[in-house]
């Protein structure tokens, strides 16, 4: 049985683009009119702008009973419009949905939580927001209050709770809704690990028992782990619905940013200066079978080749690897060499099970007699690492810039024979 | 497990809007709580403050226009009695007009993040003015029970004019509230109204003195004349002056605008979200 059917989907925004300021007061609006009807019908030169946008277009899927629904794509591929107008919030422009069920839907932790408001006042609150009765909030009082791990401080005001108490409790509450279509945004991005792992564990719990399930999530190995099918949005539309795993397989692909290769193929256009200049920079990822990105598992080469205009000098190479954020995850160099006038090679091995999974940026210098540099290759390549698990029930985002797997051993030393 | 099924379309009206609302009747009250209970949180004074307003408002006035500026009472009642019926049911107009206009956008986390029938927020706003308008009542009954002053049958009428300056607030304070999310100029504009409303309607004074004068006709015009003037004569009798034409005034007036600005609201409230 079908429980949501949607079908064509729009959504348009106008865009006011004023010069100069960007709100629209009443006094812009009868100017503008005043300007307009003063005009005899002539085009006013006016300070407006407008841009049409689409946040969702022609959307149609339908989701069955008990389905578990992954929603992924770039910020701004319109996954939060379309679970905006699945919750009643906003109106499509065109379109029709249909909706078989009563829905709960949370697209924020903790909405309407009122900050002087005690956590006993904002459980009854936000409970009621979501749409429990109060009798309905009252039976899950207790649990909800266990769950968020709150009891202590049920009755200060949540502008005195940390941030993970708020979130806490905030999801703790949604999660005792009993709705047949849950909808979820974004909601594991917040909170400590040990948060997350139960907050997944609980939306597995309510999948489970044949419930629906909608789950817009950055964070993709949660959505491996809780859904079944997954939609790709697009710059507002649907590109790609199936089998989770393929989807995001082919959501990987498009979206990274990633630069895996540069080539320049005469000196004149290269980079470089009088005495070095770029030919080619690369990543060749040696993929293990059946993958086409890069995991964490995943060996690399980066074969990097310049041409060297000096007569005699003693060169070497010096990698840098650095994160998003350009902290340097480490500096690797080559032997200092002499080499003549020509072109020049090197390779660096990145071994797999070494880089956690995150964005990565190489960069490459030539050194000349080990002190001075000549020339270097800022951000020469970007890439992804994936995450990839095995035999771990935990999803939240692995710690730290390294995922080595050390020899970590251990033995049971001593036991108590059962009774 | 009984299902409904729910049919989002552009433009189309919730069909079962006006049930939905009696569903949320619970949600109603709890943000009326809400703002109940927040409004004094942190206050050293606490609730003491919604007695203290009225009867401040009251005594300045008492002595700027009847020691002051010398206005005639009422022949037969306390000058003091006149202006706080008049400030009693004007705070309440004031409050819940101003407190309607701005319930949309004050709400606007909600709005975003959570469907419910919008017309929850300016019945919340409305009910807890109302609470304030009891309290300050009874305020009223016991400064006119140090005056002596025992009302009479008049005050049968009472809970008919509680309810006109209650609509009247309501169906005024609902047109902005909605324009209020496209144009926060309503912000601005809302207390400068509520100022002038002050002076031109009969509060400090009482409407005997401009019945003879030639504009008369265009005074009675604005709903709240009769509304105050009809509140006072049932709290304080047929010495009040009342006369009946402004009330039917008023009662027009509000139905007409009433009608008018739950449907606009209805008509708009599907797009707030776009426009908050």
């Amino acid at each position: 049985m079908s429980v949501i059917t949607v079908e064509n989907i729009s959504k348009q925004y106008i865009i006011d683009h004023q010069r100069g300021k960007g709100v629209n007061t009443l006094r812009d609006v009868v100017a503008e009119n005043f300007r307009q009807w003063f005009g005899r019908g002539k085009q006013v030169e006016s300070g407006l702008t407008r841009e049409e946008f689409w946040a969702l277009r022609d959307v149609s899927f339908t989701i069955e009973q008990g389905d578990r629904v992954g929603i992924v794509g770039h910020n701004g591929a319109g996954k939060s419009t379309l679970l905006k107008i699945l919750s009643k919030i906003i109106e499509p422009t065109t379109g029709s949905v249909r909706i078989r069920g009563r829905v709960a839907s949370l697209l924020e932790v903790g909405t309407g939580f009122h900050p002087e408001l005690t956590g006993r006042e904002n459980i009854y609150l936000n409970g009621s927001l979501l749409g429990m009765t109060r009798s309905e909030i009252r039976k899950h009082f207790d649990e909800i209050v266990a769950f968020a791990g709150v009891e202590k401080f049920l009755d200060t005001p949540v502008k005195r709770y940390s941030s993970g108490m708020y979130v806490r409790l905030g999801f703790a509450i949604a999660a005792h809704l009993d709705p047949e279509i849950m909808i979820v945004d974004e909601v594991l991005a917040v909170g400590d690990a040990e948060f997350q792992k139960k907050s997944l564990g609980k939306m597995r719990d309510v999948s489970t028992s044949g419930r629906t399930i909608l789950f817009v999530s950055h964070n993709l190995t949660a959505v491996q782990a809780l859904c079944n099918k997954t939609l790709f949005f697009e710059k507002g539309r649907l590109v790609e619905q199936g089998e989770t795993n393929q989807v995001i397989q082919s959501y990987l692909s498009k979206v990274s940013k990633t630069r895996l290769a540069r080539q320049w193929d005469t000196p004149e256009e290269a980079p470089g200066n009088d005495l070095v200049r770029i030919r080619r920079i690369e990543l060749i990822p040696e993929y293990p079978d059946n993958t086409t990105h890069i995991d964490v598992r995943t060996p690399m080469r980066v074969r990097f080749e310049f041409w060297n205009m000096m007569e005699r000098a003693n060169l070497n190479l010096s990698l840098h690897l650095n994160s998003l954020t350009g902290e340097c995850i480490f500096n690797v160099g080559t032997q200092s060499l002499p080499y003549g006038k020509g072109l020049i090679a090197g390779e660096c091995l990145i071994p797999g099970y070494f880089l956690n999974d995150g964005s990565y940026t190489i960069s490459v210098m030539v050194v000349k007699d080990t002190v001075t540099p000549l020339f270097q290759l800022e951000e020469g390549l970007t890439f992804d690492v994936e995450d990839y698990r095995e035999g771990v029930a935990w999803y939240g985002k692995w710690p730290g810039y390294v995922r080595p797997q050390f020899r970590f051993e251990m033995e049971a030393l001593e036991e108590v024979p059962a009774k | 497990m009984k299902t409904h099924e729910v049919v989002i379309q552009p433009g189309r009206a919730e069909r079962h809007y006006w049930r939905d609302l009696w569903r949320n009747r619970e949600l109603l009250f709890i943000l009326s709580m809400r703002d109940i209970s927040v409004r004094y949180k942190q206050t050293a004074l606490g609730t003491a403050w919604s007695v203290i307003r009225p009867l401040t408002t009251m005594l300045i006035m008492v002595l700027v226009f009847s020691v002051i500026a010398k206005l005639p009472a009422e022949p037969g009642i306390p000058y003091p009695l006149m202006v706080l019926a008049g400030i009693t049911v004007w705070t309440f107009f004031a409050n819940a007009f101003t407190q309607v206009s701005n319930s949309v956008t004050l709400n606007a986390n909600l709005v975003t993040k959570v469907y419910f029938p919008r017309l929850i927020m300016p019945l919340s706003a409305v009910a807890v003015s109302f609470l304030d308008f009891l309290v300050s009542l009874g305020l009223f009954i016991l400064i006119a029970a140090w005056y002596r002053f025992v009302p009479d049958w008049h005050i049968l009428f009472l809970p008919v004019f509680m309810l006109l300056a209650l609509l009247a607030s309501f169906a005024f304070g609902l047109f902005f509230a909605v324009i209020n999310v496209r144009f926060r100029d309503i912000g601005q504009l809302i207390p400068f109204l509520v100022q002038v409303g002050f002076y031109v309607c009969p509060i400090a004074y009482s409407s005997r003195i401009v019945a003879d004068k030639w504009f008369y006709k265009f005074y009675i015009l604005n709903p709240l004349v009769g509304i105050i003037d009809g509140f006072r004569w049932a709290l304080l009798g047929e010495k009040a002056f009342f006369n009946p034409q402004s009330i039917l005034v008023s009662v027009l007036m509000v139905a007409v605008c009433l009608a008018a600005s739950v449907y606009f609201f209805r008509k708009r409230e599907n797009t707030f979200v776009d426009d908050i």
